[in-house]
């Protein structure tokens, strides 16, 4: 039940990062949208990865290595979605980096100004 | 309109892919075998206590090398694509002195960088314990920094010595790796250190050493982009 609504919570993360990059014209806006769909796909994967009542996959007095297989969520998820936040910082990095040489070759961020490379 | 029809279309299509999706997910009642036999052999094999760690830094341990070197390549990028600026735009603007922080910040950050410092190091130490490990601590060291460049906008972060830092943790992550094919079975493997008890600091081979090493290149890393934007 409750990784359904977390699934449902982060695939309409997702619907609204993707309207957000189609419909605004302001780049940074448009990363924000980005950001959005990214951090509404880690919490798919982490609800993906839920195993119903379990616990965090981290073995201590609470939590016996015997019995822990048994109560745990699936630690893999969790493991890439470590990777997957590392992997959009670092795009997120670069596309505000171009944000701002893009600003200062046209002194406006709409993209709307560039089209250049539109066909 | 055509375009405003066309986003409609895609999002709507989206969503029914979306719903679908929920309407069609089944919790599951038991792990998938990879994720029970994870949980099973790191703390038997590794002697970790947190499986996810145990997963980042041995049995994935090569994706994180890559994960490294992606935040590498960004920290390269970012210097160039921002880099050249400086010099073709210097005679245009007259660089004006930036506006200095206020009172509250300058204290705030007076007290809360080193009590930032602090638990970025207990997460950064506890990473084979509890919930933690490089990549959240080095977030957390990038967060004093982000707090030290508000409090004092015209200090310059020593880039040079962020670097080399930043370069021997790696190298030194990489060393530790070609170790474990020497003295362990396999590349980062981290049991060519003792395992020490199960739950006490020193534990779990070179686990911590891994942690250690990978918090320092990330807060490097993660100071020099930010510093990178800033100028």
């Amino acid at each position: 039940m409750i990784s359904t609504v977390v699934l449902a919570t982060g695939l309409t993360l997702i619907l609204i990062g993707i309207w957000g990059m189609l419909t605004h014209r302001n780049i940074l806006r448009i990363v924000i949208g980005f950001s959005l769909a990214g951090t509404g796909t880690h919490i798919v994967m982490v609800a993906l990865g839920y195993v119903a009542g379990g616990t965090a996959p981290i073995i201590d007095r609470s939590l016996g290595a015997a019995e822990a297989s048994s109560r745990v969520v699936d630690p893999i998820p969790s493991a890439l979605a470590v990777t997957a936040i590392v992997i959009g910082l670092a795009v997120t990095a670069i596309m505000l980096a171009f944000a701002i040489r893009l600003y200062e070759a046209k002194k406006t961020l709409s993209i709307d100004a560039f089209t250049e490379s539109k066909w | 309109m055509i375009r405003r029809l066309a986003i409609v279309l895609v999002l709507a299509l989206f969503g029914l892919v979306f719903a679908s999706l929920t309407v069609h997910h089944v919790e599951r009642h038991s792990l998938p075998p990879l994720g029970k036999r994870y949980v099973e052999l790191v703390p038997q094999e590794l002697g970790a206590a947190n499986v996810i760690t145990g997963i980042l830094l041995t049995y994935r341990a090569f994706d994180t090398l890559g994960e490294i070197a992606v935040l590498f390549m960004v920290a390269a990028a970012v210097g160039l694509v921002l880099g050249r600026r400086e010099r073709r735009d210097l005679p245009r603007d007259a660089p004006q002195p930036p506006r200095p922080a206020s009172e509250i910040v300058r204290t705030g950050a007076q007290i809360l960088v080193p009590l930032i410092a602090i638990f970025a190091a207990y997460i950064i130490a506890n990473g084979h314990l509890s919930a933690g490990g490089g990549f959240q601590g080095g977030a957390v060291v990038a967060s004093s920094a982000v707090l030290l460049l508000l409090a004092a906008p015209s200090r310059q972060l020593d880039q040079q010595l962020l670097s080399s830092t930043e370069s021997t943790a790696g190298v030194l992550f990489v060393l530790v790796g070609v170790a474990g094919t020497i003295f362990a079975s396999g590349f980062l493997d981290n049991r060519l250190l003792p395992l020490g008890q199960f739950g006490s600091l020193f534990s779990a081979g070179a686990m911590p050493v891994l942690s250690v090493l990978l918090g320092v290149k990330v807060g490097c890393e993660l100071s020099v982009i930010i510093d990178r934007f800033r100028s």
